[in-house]
Parts: C-alpha cells; sequence; structure tokens
C-alpha cells in the first residue's frame, strides 16, 4: 500500500513521517516519533491509556489514523510539563496525590485531565469522576487519581487544596 | 492490533463523497467517527478496501434551526451535541441521551450521523430520533431523499440507505414547550451499551398524560418505538395498574438477544423498568 506523507505538530514541534493509510496514530506516536509515553493498552477504545490532546479534544489515539491527523496539533503525555520543564499542577497533584501505582494509565490519565481542566477549572468530584470515566485504572479504586486532579485543580485556581473528610 | 490495507479517500463535498462510494462499490465504507468502524476494522470483523472519510466536508457540520426542527449536520459530534445551547434549552432528552453515549474521549470524536446510520442496535440515538419523530437526509447517487427515522431500521446492521448513499443531516422536530422527557439507561458500567433503555417524550394537560411517545434501545434487533404501550398512557396519571400494564405492552414488542448484558428474559424485565421510570420522571419534569 502507498505510504502517504503526514505532517502535524506534537508538543510544539513540527513533526512527518511516511505512514500507510491503516497506521493507527498510536503507532505513528511511539513508533516513527519514537515517543513512547503514550500506552497501548485494550486496543479497543475502552481503557483510555493511548489518550492524546488532539486541537482541543481529548482522543484515544488507538481509534484514529494517523493520515487523519495531518494538520493537527497534538500534546501527549511528553508535553504535560511546564515550558522550564518542572512538573506541571497536575503532575504534581499525581505525585504529591499517589495518584498512581503500577503507572500505565498515568499518561492517559493526565492528558484526559488536563483538558478537563481546560474546559471546567473547577470541577466537582462527580464531574471529575465522569471527566475520566474514559479512562481506566486497575490499581487505584480512582481514590487518589480524583485527588491528583482536586489538587492540580486547586493550585490552578490558586486556592489551598484540603481533602475531603473520609 | 493492526486493521486490514485500505485507500484513504477525504473528499471535500457530499457529491465526491457520494461519487467515491458509487465508483468503488461495496469494497468502500464512509467513515465518520470512526469508534465502531476502527475497532471492528482493528478485529478484522471489517476490511474496506477504500475508507471515504467525510472528515473534510464541512457541510455535514452544525446545528441549525429550520422553522419547528433543528437540523443536525451528520458529522456534529456527541461532545458539539453536549455544547449546544439550543438543544440543551428546546430538546433537553437529546443532551441527557449523548451524555449517556460512551465516555467524553469517544464523544469528543462520535457522531450523531454515525450513531444513526450504523444501525447497531446498541447506540442510543436511533430509539431516541424514532420517540422525537426525526427524519433524516439521505443523499446518493440519484439525488437526496428524506426517510423517517420509524422507517429506516429493518435489521441489525440492515437500514434504509442504498448503495452509495450517505446519511448527511438528521432533522428533529423540536418538542412542545412544557414537554416532559426522560432516557433511562441500564448499563453494566459507564461507556457501555444499554442492557435496555428507554426514551420517553410526553405532554401533560390537567394531571393527565396528553401525548406520549417511547422508544426503546437494544431490546430488538432493531430500535422500537413502543406504540401501544405509549397509547396506554393516554389519559391516565400514570397510576401503578397503568405502569404496569404499560411495561407490560413494552416487553410483549421485546427480543432483545441472551447476551453478556443477561438472559432474555431479564433483559426484558429491565427494559420494562426503564420504561416505568422513564414515563415517571418524564411526567415529573413536564409542566
Amino acid at each position: 500500500m502507498a505510504k502517504t506523507h503526514v505532517t502535524m505538530k506534537v508538543n510544539g514541534a513540527e513533526v512527518e513521517g511516511l505512514v500507510e493509510p491503516r497506521t493507527l496514530l498510536v503507532h505513528f506516536i511511539r513508533e516513527n516519533l519514537q515517543m513512547t509515553g503514550t500506552h497501548i493498552g485494550c486496543e479497543t477504545t475502552h481503557c483510555g491509556a493511548c489518550t492524546v490532546d488532539i486541537d482541543g479534544m481529548s482522543v484515544k489515539s488507538c481509534t484514529m489514523f494517523a493520515v487523519q491527523a495531518q494538520g493537527s496539533d497534538i500534546t501527549t503525555v511528553e508535553g504535560m510539563a511546564n515550558a522550564d520543564g518542572t512538573l506541571s499542577a497536575l503532575q504534581e497533584g499525581f505525585r504529591m496525590m499517589h495518584g498512581l501505582q503500577c503507572g500505565f494509565c498515568t499518561p492517559g490519565m493526565i492528558v484526559r485531565a488536563h483538558r478537563l481542566l481546560k474546559e471546567n477549572p473547577s470541577p466537582s468530584e462527580q464531574e471529575i469522576r465522569m471527566g475520566i470515566s474514559g479512562n481506566i485504572c486497575r490499581c487505584t479504586g480512582y481514590q487518589n487519581i480524583v485527588k491528583a486532579i482536586q489538587y492540580a485543580a486547586a493550585k490552578i485556581n490558586g486556592v489551598e487544596f484540603r481533602e475531603a473528610a473520609e | 492490533m493492526i486493521p486490514g490495507s485500505f485507500s484513504y479517500h477525504r473528499p471535500a463535498s457530499v457529491a465526491d463523497a457520494v461519487k467515491l462510494l458509487s465508483d468503488l462499490g461495496e469494497d468502500a465504507r464512509p467513515l465518520a467517527g470512526g469508534h465502531s468502524l476502527v475497532p471492528m476494522m482493528k478485529l478484522r470483523l471489517a476490511t474496506p478496501a477504500h475508507l471515504i472519510d467525510l472528515h473534510g466536508i464541512a457541510a455535514l457540520k452544525g446545528i441549525r434551526r429550520d422553522g419547528q426542527n433543528l437540523v443536525i449536520g451528520a458529522m456534529t459530534t456527541q461532545h458539539e451535541l453536549l455544547a449546544s445551547d439550543d438543544v440543551a434549552r428546546s430538546m433537553p432528552i437529546l443532551h441527557e441521551a449523548a451524555l449517556l453515549i460512551a465516555d467524553p474521549q469517544v464523544r469528543y470524536r462520535g457522531t450523531i450521523g454515525g450513531n444513526v446510520a450504523n444501525g447497531d442496535p446498541g447506540n442510543d440515538m436511533p430509539a431516541l430520533m424514532m420517540t422525537l419523530g426525526a427524519t433524516y437526509r439521505l443523499e446518493g447517487p440519484g439525488g437526496s431523499r428524506d426517510v423517517a427515522a420509524t422507517d429506516f431500521y429493518q435489521g441489525a446492521y440492515f437500514t434504509a440507505l442504498e448503495p452509495g448513499e450517505i446519511l448527511t443531516s438528521v432533522s428533529v422536530p423540536v418538542p412542545a414547550a412544557g414537554h416532559g422527557y426522560a432516557y433511562e439507561k441500564l448499563k453494566r458500567k459507564v461507556g457501555d451499551y444499554a442492557t435496555a433503555a428507554a426514551a420517553v417524550v410526553l405532554t401533560m394537560a390537567g394531571g393527565k398524560v396528553a401525548t406520549c411517545s417511547i422508544g426503546l434501545t437494544n431490546v430488538h434487533e432493531t430500535p422500537l418505538l413502543a406504540a401501544d404501550a405509549a397509547k396506554a398512557v393516554i389519559g391516565t396519571s400514570l397510576d401503578a395498574a397503568t405502569l404496569k400494564k404499560v411495561a407490560a405492552a413494552a416487553e410483549a414488542i421485546m427480543a432483545p438477544a441472551a447476551d453478556a448484558r443477561g438472559p432474555v428474559e431479564y433483559r426484558k424485565h429491565v427494559g420494562g423498568v426503564m420504561v416505568t421510570r422513564a414515563l415517571q420522571r418524564a411526567a415529573s419534569v413536564a409542566k
């Protein structure tokens, strides 16, 4: 099958590559771009480990072809840190609140939570839980992931983070 | 999992898409949000030789008013439906149901056109479109035609779409001001297809049901309109005896598959429960 030339912006840098039409975006990111932060979990659009941010949308990159991302602006977990290299509020939240155990789902969780907080900077616990309902974690029971996102929301909004009483 | 090889086409107009579909024949499939088709391709349960991506067609996007109807372009995503104030205000059941589809990531990509045109009995929008009395615009090599949602579904994945045709928009009559509505969906977990779901749109007058429409999701190989059940609530105040009778009437037309969501009897039973709950909630929000 003839290959197609694609160009897109990933974490602020212009990238290009030759892909077959059937190349999934996640494979392009991991194999052509050698950026392996974006994970492949279920491969059937359920788990959300492959979530990347495309033109302001959280997208499961295993369910989109690389050719469809032609000209788009993509952010992966590698692009989540602050410009000076320090941890973003979300990354800090996941660290401080122990929002991960094995860490496999974490790239998708952080990228998804990033868009959630852009759209809703002060989400309720319920809104956070529904907002990350496309991301599956098999370790944490989600409790500390929710806290990590609440921590980040508080930090972004410049208010003190208080854990809800158990 | 990697899909089989295919040629990728990205037409810029409906006419070009229709021409591609007609010329390429049965080996070509239109690609909307892709969240049904792409997983099927990865599993090699679908192996189209050509994909015709509809994302490049601006005319398929957007929500507009046309008299008493909302006309929704086929490539409008569930996320865009949820962001629409007009939908939330004039057709809140559409907002409610869109929020119950899959998960946030899927809703950014999943489209109303793909949802209604795929013919998957598990999809939520078809029964809702039947309940609301929607009409689908189909465009093909011979021009365009309108098909009522109630006439569109012929079997699981079999619809009124002819070869070379694509569904370009849905036109939904705005329900009467003060109408009551509810979409009750039982599912095993967030993001799942319905074990059973019921859509109700009704109007009340003097404490009694004046008009009523009931749709059913995933309890048959096609979405269903429960016409007898809806007729049985007219003129009642939804008392316990009526609700029992209506649930039985709805269950009588259900023929769900036995699958991981439960055996036939269970799915019919909870289908009746969804109808009951949707009727009660719809009546409670009607003005």
